[in-house]
């Protein structure tokens, strides 16, 4: 797309064309997706959400430390690829990976300590909010320089190929990844072997403070690439879980039939800035509002309801998180400060750091 | 024992452990078909076939990545790197990712890579290509390094490298490959972190690191025509660093010269200087020298590569006028 340097509307970004959400798509109640597995997504999101809500309390609480930075109206995504992997399934995400986390079942309060830098953190306080990994769980890490884990995701992907199973590994990462090399160099090695591997772009319209189109040459950062490796242009409505299901099912069924890669353009918002530094000014009002009222949460709740389930079901289900997201926060704001001794364990195998004799 | 090239050694060595662990697979840029730029994985795709020795586009971040997604999901990699200095274009993953990957998550990922790589200078490839880069791998922590000088510590380091669980980088040299050397029959495993004595002497050490290995020993020889005994120490592994060989060395010459292919800041020697400064301090005879790449980039002419590296001239004649 050509672009007018001169033009002050483009590079001020508060006065530029607000992009607004496309409608909810209605005829996705229709979907044929199990009441069952519904349920779980509603949950799912709620999980991410409270989590995350309180993360950002306790950022204001000063009791996180560092950055970090939230999914807030993102979580249908995480939700709806969560709720399509299998148990032995691969994640790889970007800094912003705690939903990530979560979606693959990692452990409330272990994820939180995490967040506050204490011993029962799950990475025992050494990986911090955009580091967090859960491998008995198929998370194997969330990678804080964008563009490197569509790399290391192949190589899960390889090596369920060559053992033979019927895994796939997924890489999350956002708009702003497509122009970093990784991202090419990833997308080709993945074609050029077959290998089942899923890529995912939560385009969520900015590139940390940036709009994408300023920065990106086709409108849709990631599926407009796709044909530059043989693989289809798809775009799914990111603030829909059951329109996310759908499309994450065929994809890793596409995986696990051995025929190749998949790129996923998930077009979604954040609710907040790019980390807890950044209130998001530079976007227009008009659109952040419209995005709010798209939120994906208050949406799947209204299609539980005209799908059948009781209001009270939904809000014992939101009461029980709301209890795990409490004990969580409890279990963390209980730990300890890691021990002196963790500085100097694990930077090798034999659980050491020494380099010399 | 049979009298084998360094480039053969490598080959063998990778073979060596393929034939062991039929997990173990490799991949970089024209080592199948083409048997590798520099042939040193010749026959290895005959052997093991075309899906456990994969040719790869010329996309090194891509490279890396898969060795490492493989390896931490249980499938140990060698990866190649054509050149040592092309591992600037895939750092991220070398020194972000593989290097750290284990400590930050508390221990919860194993990564059993292992990058081979051609580096140093002689080629007159000039500077996008000659490049001793050791040093760039030796200060990250997570990496381990090794830089063998001769074609039986190719194969055994090689089956040291691939058998540790840690991502090791392993440095050829690309001006020994040529060079032959006995190679013991049967399975050869040797051990990262251990230096060793290649000449005995008394009055004074010298350490040297792959290339300078041989050169070291030939300025030797000349120092003793001149009545100086000198101890060479090949130095193998940067990382671990064998420190005890070169402090008990010192201990009994007195006096420690360094002979570096690599530029003159933050090479290895440096550390082994400090190391002996603040540790052997009272051993010394007199000062720590390092002999060393000047500052530069490498230029390509024969005569300025020449000029460059530590000869075997600059090593006899700094040590003749340093102990003087």
């Amino acid at each position: 797309m050509s672009t007018e340097i001169g033009d002050p509307g483009l590079h001020d970004y508060g006065l530029r064309t607000a992009r607004l959400p496309a409608p909810v798509d209605a005829s996705n109640a229709d979907l044929d997706i199990p009441l069952d597995v519904r349920l779980s997504m509603y949950e799912g999101q709620q999980v991410l959400r409270q989590f995350e809500k309180r993360a950002y309390d306790l950022f204001m609480e000063n009791l996180v430390k560092g950055t970090s930075h939230l999914s807030l109206g993102m979580e249908a995504i995480a939700t709806g690829f969560g709720q399509a992997m299998h148990p032995d399934d691969y994640s790889f995400a970007t800094y912003r990976g705690h939903a990530h986390t979560i979606a693959r079942g990692a452990p409330l309060g272990p994820v939180m300590a995490e967040l506050l830098g204490r011993e029962n953190g799950i990475l025992k306080g050494k990986g911090g909010s955009m580091h967090l990994t859960s491998v008995e769980h198929g998370m194997m890490g969330s990678y804080a320089i964008i563009g490197a884990h569509l790399c290391i995701a192949n190589g899960a992907a390889w090596s369920a190929q060559m053992r033979g199973t019927d895994q796939v590994a997924v890489a999350f990462f956002g708009d702003g990844t497509t122009n970093i090399g990784a991202f090419h160099e990833a997308l080709n090695f993945a074609a050029i072997w077959d290998l089942p591997v899923i890529f995912v772009c939560e385009n969520n319209l900015y590139m940390e403070y940036t709009p994408i189109d300023l920065v990106s040459a086709v409108p849709n950062p990631a599926a407009d690439r796709a044909a530059a490796y043989g693989l289809d242009r798809i775009v799914v409505d990111g603030n829909d879980a059951d329109a996310v299901y759908q499309v994450a099912t065929s994809v890793f069924e596409r995986a696990r039939r051995g025929e190749g890669p998949s790129l996923v353009e998930a077009i979604t918002y954040r609710h907040g800035g790019h980390s807890r530094a950044d209130p998001g000014k530079y976007r227009p009002a008009e659109e952040v509002e419209a995005w709010l009222e798209r939120d994906p949460i208050p949406m799947y709740h209204q299609r539980m309801l005209a799908l059948g389930i009781a209001e009270s079901e939904l809000s014992a289900i939101q009461q029980s998180v709301a209890e795990r997201v409490e004990k969580a926060t409890e279990f963390a704001k209980q730990g300890a400060a890691p021990s002196a001794e963790q500085l100097l364990v694990d930077v090798w195998s034999d659980g050491g750091a020494s380099w010399r004799n | 024992m049979a009298e084998l090239s360094y480039r053969d050694a490598v080959a063998l060595g990778i073979a060596q452990e393929m034939r062991r662990d039929p997990r173990l697979v490799m991949l970089g840029e024209d080592i199948a078909g083409a048997g590798g730029v520099f042939k040193t994985t010749v026959g290895l795709l005959d052997e093991f076939g075309p899906m456990r020795v994969r040719d790869t586009p010329i996309s090194e971040q891509a490279i890396l990545g898969a060795a490492m997604g493989a390896a931490m999901t249980g499938i140990p990699v060698i990866a190649e790197i054509m050149f040592s200095d092309f591992l600037a274009v895939c750092w991220d993953i070398v020194a972000n990712e593989m290097a750290k990957s284990r400590y930050m998550t508390g221990g919860q990922v194993t990564i059993p890579v292992v990058i081979r790589t051609a580096n140093g200078a002689g080629s007159r490839f000039g500077a996008q290509h000659s490049q001793s880069v050791e040093n760039w791998c030796m200060m990250i922590p997570g990496l381990k390094v090794v830089a063998p000088s001769n074609p039986a510590d190719v194969v055994g380091l090689m089956a040291a490298a691939v058998r540790d669980p840690d991502p090791v980088v392993f440095f050829e040299h690309k001006s020994l490959f040529a060079t032959k050397g006995e190679v013991p029959a049967g399975e050869i495993v040797d051990e990262l972190g251990v230096a060793t004595t290649v000449r005995s002497g008394t009055d004074c050490t010298i350490a040297a690191l792959a290339l300078m290995v041989p050169r070291a020993l030939e300025a030797a020889d000349r120092l003793a025509e001149e009545g100086i005994s000198a101890e060479v120490i090949d130095v193998r592994s940067l990382v671990p660093l064998d420190t005890q060989t070169i402090l008990g060395s010192v201990s009994k010459t007195t006096r420690l010269f360094t002979v570096e292919e690599n530029p003159r800041l933050c090479g290895w020697g440096a550390e082994v200087a400090s190391i002996v400064a603040e540790e052997g301090f009272w051993d010394l005879d007199g000062p720590v020298v390092r002999i060393t790449t000047p500052h530069i980039p490498l230029p390509s002419a024969e005569a300025l590569e020449d000029l460059a590296l530590p000869s075997v001239e600059r090593i006899y004649e700094t040590i003749r006028k340093n102990l003087d």
